[in-house]
């Protein structure tokens, strides 16, 4: 057999997987070099969705802004959202109302749950296991629904603003939300018992895209992807934004932190970004959802017509924007793939002179070849759906 | 001779149009209607004659319609002569494998003999295996000629997973010869008459190999590593286009429906009911006169014989839509580490079992 080996001559072959390839949804290259079905070396590409949002952000002002927001990780725009109003408010140094907060939980935690829902169902698509991805696209619609009886749209839902909401909560919204949630656990259920416990997707994904906690680190994960490797590293409880501090939530953790204890994590927040959901629904108190701060948050049309200050406030935050003082402000939200960080940096005047997304999944997308390298070419598949490279968010 | 000509003529034409007409179409719609059904979903609806659906099964015709008049493309490098010959061995052997198979009893009608197959083999089974082993070159010429790296994986992938299957197939079928003594699948057919012969009691391991290693050999869900199309595309077929395409996936559909027609032979009875011999047929019809009789009760196995290959066809079709994928490596662990050892156990002990009574 040696003898053969060594007289047969032998080739790597090189092939691309992408920009356009059925496993690299979100539009990225992979360059693999193949011995046979074993990764020898893996490139990835990225850049293939850049749009230059931050240079956009720079010639917009800093309300115009939030449109480009859902943009970035469009299966979660709500996080997107909140993340940057957040990050103009500590600029500004303000504090939104009481129910706005709550309303905000509610709209990250139901992004969340989009977002996982299609990570999870993804991953049974791409393993063939194509029921399992329509119950859980089902259960996404459902919470699209939500979404869009929220804020009048599915995907770009442009809701939250800087110092307050568009709107408030819908008419019958609990109710509403109850039936969505009945119907989102019955799926899980389903999927559930279709996967977690099927020997051949368990073989397929056990094992598969390992990484230690250190290296993990090192490599700057975040979110489901790092506490899948045991690290219980979460925004919302680490540093609570928001009204995270009073909600009762878990925060799974995993062990290995290979592709199984990612989806068993994604699995376990799906239920757990739905008992947030309820507990804000219970706890909202009454009150405006707004800051009664005119020259950051349009007034009701009805003082804009009738009031001469209420118009020029109007005036002055629409044609020159809303001016935070000169300074710059990093804060984060734990976005659907980890940590979302904006970098702010105001001047002064009515537009951001630097608006930097910390994207979740660059961090994830770089440690691709470190995952898969030395594996087989069928491991791409469920690692780097795992990964939950959006690229709208990694290319901006 | 010319009756014997007409008659095999006729047989040849009722299962053509059965498996290519009826069966290969119909599957198309079955499958999409039942993974709507397993998906909360409808399914297909919309293509209509005016206005009138029919459930979607338009859409098997307005397929064939696009199908036919569709580019065929070939790649620019692909040898073109492999390229095309491809798809016919794909598509001959599946459906030349039915030709052995038994659809129904022997009956004399108008004082004719007639068996309900088009060609009784004393080899029987072993052509199947033969069909089998051939349809193996569509695969790999497919993956071969087309000079696309996909097609190259997927055609290495289906060489080396068809060719291990096959053997662990083989092994698990010898168990049912060595039960019945005969390869001849008439025969077999004509032993379950009584219900507790039938295979599945008699050979509930050689079963259950029997089927895994049919479905790997037909490359559908779990073992569609060949055509796995979230890492290579479509596999071997990715640069086939038009009814070139086509041609593959009938081979698929009616070598899904060859499966499910052996396994009712070898072990479900092939075209009997329970505790009802062909001879009782033939006393209930006898109002009709011999020759009606022996027609009804052909028409009575034929029907029966369907109902048993539609039952497996749908079972195949249920495991398609609910399992995963497995992975290259863990396809062929589980063939020559699992079934193998399993099906020669199975094959020892049935041949000391027969041996020793």
């Amino acid at each position: 057999m040696s003898e053969i080996s060594k007289d047969l001559h032998t080739e790597h072959m090189v092939i691309n997987m992408g920009p356009s390839h059925p496993v690299t949804h979100g539009t990225v290259k992979f360059l693999a070099t193949l011995d046979g079905e074993t990764i020898v070396d893996l490139d990835v590409e990225i850049g293939y969705l850049h749009r230059g949002f931050e240079k956009m952000c720079e010639n917009s002002t800093w309300q115009q802004v939030i449109p480009y927001t859902d943009r970035l990780n469009y299966v979660s725009p709500l996080i997107n959202n909140t993340g940057y109003a957040l990050a103009v408010e500590k600029l500004l140094g303000i504090d939104v109302p009481e129910r706005c907060k709550y309303l905000r939980v509610i709209a990250c935690e139901l992004s969340r749950l989009s977002d996982h829902l299609t990570n999870v169902a993804a991953a049974g698509l791409e393993l063939g296991a194509f029921t399992a991805f329509l119950y859980f696209v089902e259960a996404r619609e459902l919470v699209w629904d939500l979404i869009e009886s929220l804020c009048g749209a599915r995907v770009t839902v442009n809701y939250v603003r800087i110092g307050g909401l568009k709107n408030d909560l819908p008419e019958r919204f609990e109710e509403k939300v109850r039936h969505v949630f009945k119907e989102v656990r019955r799926l899980w259920v389903d999927v559930d018992k279709l996967l977690t416990k099927n020997r051949i997707f368990i073989d397929r994904v056990r094992g598969v895209g390992a990484i230690s906690a250190e290296e993990a680190i090192a490599y700057g994960f975040t979110g489901p992807c790092l506490r899948a490797c045991g690290v219980p590293y979460d925004v919302r409880k680490a540093q609570p934004y928001l009204v995270y501090d009073r909600m009762d939530f878990e925060v799974p953790i995993g062990e290995t932190g290979d592709n199984y204890d990612k989806y068993l994590v994604r699995m376990e927040e799906i239920q757990q970004s739905m008992r947030i959901v309820e507990q804000a629904l219970a706890q909202m108190p009454d009150g405006p959802i707004n800051v009664r701060l005119p020259q950051v948050r349009m007034e009701p049309k009805e003082k804009i017509y009738s009031r001469i200050d209420s118009l020029i406030y109007h005036f002055k935050t629409v044609v020159e924007g809303i001016k935070p003082p000169p300074g710059e402000v990093y804060l984060a939200v734990e976005g659907g793939n980890g940590e979302l960080g904006f970098y702010l940096v105001s001047d002064g005047s009515g537009k951001p002179y630097k608006c930097r997304v910390r994207p979740p999944c660059f961090a994830l997308t770089a440690a691709m070849p470190r995952l898969v390298k030395g594996r087989l070419l069928a491991d791409i598949v469920p690692t780097f759906d795992m990964i939950n490279m959006i690229g709208g968010e990694c290319d901006r | 001779m010319l009756a014997d000509v007409i008659e095999s003529l006729a047989k040849i034409v009722f299962i053509f149009t059965v498996n290519v007409g009826v069966f290969a179409p119909i599957l198309g719609w079955v499958e999409r209607k039942q993974s709507a059904v397993m998906q909360d979903r409808i399914g297909a609806n919309r293509a209509d004659i005016l206005g009138f659906t029919a459930i979607g099964l338009f859409h098997s015709l307005a397929d064939a319609l696009k199908l036919l008049t569709k580019e065929d493309f070939v790649p620019a490098n692909a040898n073109k002569f492999f390229h095309t010959l491809a798809p016919f061995i794909a598509l001959v052997p599946a459906i030349a494998a039915f030709a052995i198979i038994p659809f129904g009893g022997r009956y004399e009608l108008f004082g004719r003999e007639i068996n309900l197959v088009i060609a009784d083999l004393d080899v029987g089974i072993l052509y199947v295996f033969a069909l089998a082993g051939l349809a193996t070159y569509g695969t790999v010429l497919a993956g071969w000629s087309s000079r696309s790296n996909w097609s190259l994986l997927g055609g290495l992938r289906a060489s080396a997973q068809m060719l291990s299957y096959e053997v662990a197939m083989g092994l698990s079928i010898i168990g049912v010869i060595i039960v019945y003594g005969s390869l001849r699948l008439t025969d077999i057919g004509a032993i379950q008459e009584d219900f507790f012969r039938w295979g599945i009691f008699l050979q509930p391991v050689g079963f259950i190999i029997y089927m895994t290693c049919a479905i790997a050999e037909n490359k559908r869900i779990p073992f569609d590593i060949p055509e796995a199309e979230s890492e290579l595309v479509a596999g071997y077929f990715t640069e086939y286009s038009g009814m070139k395409f086509v041609m593959f996936w009938m081979a698929e559909f009616l070598e899904m429906v060859t499966i499910s027609a052996i396994v009712t032979t070898l072990f479900f009875g092939a075209w009997h009911i329970p505790f009802v011999t062909d001879a009782m047929l033939l006393s209930w019809f006898q109002g009709a006169g011999p020759n009606g009789a022996a027609a009804l009760a052909m028409l009575v196995n034929i029907v029966v014989f369907f109902a048993k290959v539609s039952f497996f066809i749908w079972l195949q079709m249920t495991i398609r839509w609910t399992l995963p994928r497995f992975r290259y490596d863990q396809v062929m662990r589980m063939c020559w580490k699992m079934l193998l050892p399993l099906s020669l156990i199975n094959l020892s002990i049935t041949g000391l079992v027969v041996l020793l009574l």
